[in-house]
């Protein structure tokens, strides 16, 4: 029972990371349709410029995060505005094949900056632990679960509620009959990318925090396929449930099983979903009236 | 002013140019190769319905496309010519200001966002507005089935349903001139009507300018002020909504009548029919 309770807060701490990753997945999917391979990189700049302000340049911690968010949405702005829109009208495999260099770049150049040695981060959290039923779970886990569930939770309100969810989501219903209505199908597909590198910024965060600032990050966010295929690659609440799948899988195959066998689970998860369910979940199906 | 004082050679600066829209002379290319207007003029004055009528292919839903500013995203172009919206030339101007300046099209074939529900896709039609309450109510009052169902997924209702939501959302934005792309496409007889009447009614109880595309002549004259005919990018003929109703060419080719008004037309007649036709 206590490892239980381990292993399933240690598996929803990093599912909530996950989700948040998986969510700038899909949001760059649903609104622009393009698979973006450099997902993970997102991840590995956002953890790497919240180090360097916050421990490079010994800012405090939410001056250092309000500088991740900047550099976060300029990168994203960037990259849709200098190489996914000239792309536009190309076909997908050119698109993905694009995306999958800008990961290589992108990655190269934080290489390039800060070696390959990875870098210890001050915890960001109260560490110590809790007790719980005779368990004791890290305190930091716990924190995290809250920070990313508030995070996800605020996403899913805007992409809901607010003028410019909706908007979004007319643009990934029908781009034409959004432009219509006076949508600007460009400034939603730059802050589709935009709002996608904020929240690969917090999940960078919230895993260095976890682990350590390091490369290592970029094979984390390759993890986000797993999870859109499970929750269906252009649903919100999917992907929330999703990621928190794939981390209970993980956490649960490495404790109960084989360790060695648990970065391998996602993948069999995988291929299982894309046997039986190939639109994931939660996937949306054409509404098709007859 | 009657319509019928508005003609094709009406350009703003000239001393009725009430028009609130008017299309001059303006040719447009698609993929820089085919020329689908060939000098289309047209205006709309302000408080009427105008309706475009014309055949298959003949560039009607081509010229809204131009007036609404979608031709870029399907590698169209105004290659001349000039639109001049509410005394602005909005010729080269982004699609989405044009709404901000109060031009809203309906699509044909509705194109509502089928994923979101009724509520949703009115707000989204509301984009350009700051705020939406007063509009949004104005629009259930209007169309009190939409509010009894305003939180069901937009993609499953019915034809009827989805034309008045479509409608609907155009409003949000508040517009002055409203057009139609087609709005009888795909709709039972009843409920063309149906959506007509909507359209007269809109005219007459808030004054809103329309201009409207069809290609069902009998229903769209029988609402309209003003009516233009178009043939192979240019307009052919232009009157008012009744001399065209009226006119025996009209009569024959739009109205499937023959010339005495009686009975269906037969296939003797197809090539007086052709020969006729060129000539409109």
């Amino acid at each position: 029972m206590t490892q239980f309770l381990v292993l399933l807060i240690y598996g929803l701490s990093e599912g909530a990371i996950l989700a948040l990753a998986a969510l700038g997945f899909v949001l760059i999917y649903k609104a622009t349709g393009v698979i973006n391979f450099a997902q993970g990189e997102f991840l590995l700049i956002g953890a790497y410029t919240f180090y360097t302000a916050f421990v490079i340049f010994q800012l405090p911690i939410l001056i250092a995060l309000l500088v991740g968010v900047v550099v976060a949405v300029v990168v994203g702005v960037l990259v849709e505005r200098l190489i996914l829109r000239p792309m536009v009208g190309q076909s997908h495999i050119s698109i993905i094949m694009v995306t999958i260099g800008l990961a290589a770049v992108l990655s190269s150049i934080v290489q390039m900056f800060f070696g390959t040695q990875p870098r210890a981060m001050p915890n960001l959290f109260p560490t110590g632990s809790v007790e719980i039923l005779n368990g004791s779970i890290p305190a930091n886990r716990l924190w995290t679960l809250l920070v990313a569930a508030v995070v996800l939770t605020l996403l899913t309100v805007f992409f809901q509620k607010s003028k410019h969810g909706i908007a979004m989501r007319s643009v990934a219903d029908d781009e034409q009959a959004a432009m219509t209505v006076g949508i600007s199908v460009r400034r939603i597909f730059a802050m589709s990318w935009g709002l996608a590198a904020v929240s690969a910024l917090i999940a960078g965060v919230l895993l260095a925090d976890l682990t350590t600032v390091e490369m290592g990050i970029v094979n984390f966010g390759l993890l986000v396929f797993p999870v859109v295929i499970l929750g269906g690659l252009d649903s919100v609440p999917g992907t929330i449930v999703g990621g928190l799948t794939i981390g209970l899988v993980t956490q649960f195959t490495a404790g109960y099983l084989d360790p060695g066998l648990a970065g391998v689970a996602p993948y069999i998860v995988l291929v299982l979903v894309l046997l039986v369910r190939p639109y994931g979940i939660f996937g949306e199906k054409r509404i098709e009236r007859v | 002013m009657s319509a019928q004082t508005v003609t094709a050679g009406q350009r703003p600066g000239s001393p009725q140019a009430q028009s609130l829209l008017s299309v001059n002379n303006i040719e447009v290319i698609y993929d820089d190769v085919i020329l689908v207007l060939r000098g289309l003029s047209l205006d709309v004055p302000e408080g009427k319905i105008v309706a475009l009528l014309g055949s298959n292919g003949a560039g009607k839903s081509t010229t809204l496309k131009a007036v609404s500013g979608l031709l870029p995203s399907e590698q169209g172009e105004v290659s001349s010519g000039s639109i001049i919206f509410d005394g602005q030339d909005i010729t080269k101007m982004d699609a989405a200001e044009r709404v901000k300046q109060g031009l809203s099209l309906c699509m044909e074939g509705r194109h509502v966002f089928p994923h979101l529900t009724i509520a949703e896709n009115l707000q989204a039609g509301a984009y350009t507005q700051r705020s939406s309450n007063e509009q949004l109510d104005f629009v259930y009052e209007f169309f009190p089935q939409l509010a009894a169902i305003r939180s069901r997924t937009a993609g499953f209702l019915s034809g009827g349903e989805q034309q008045m939501l479509a409608i609907g959302r155009a409003l949000m934005a508040r517009p002055k001139l409203l057009m139609l792309d087609e709005p009888s496409l795909g709709l039972a007889p009843l409920l063309v009507e149906e959506t007509f009447e909507t359209i007269a009614r809109l005219n007459a109880e808030t004054g809103l300018t329309v201009l409207v595309v069809e290609q069902n002549a009998k229903v769209a004259l029988k609402v309209a002020h003003h009516g233009y005919i178009m043939e192979q990018g240019r307009i052919m003929l232009e009157e008012s909504a009744d001399a065209l109703a009226e006119n025996p060419d009209v009569k024959e080719f739009y109205l499937g009548m023959t010339a005495d008004g009686q009975g269906k037309k037969s296939y003797r007649d197809v090539k007086h029919y052709k020969r006729r036709k060129r000539w409109l």
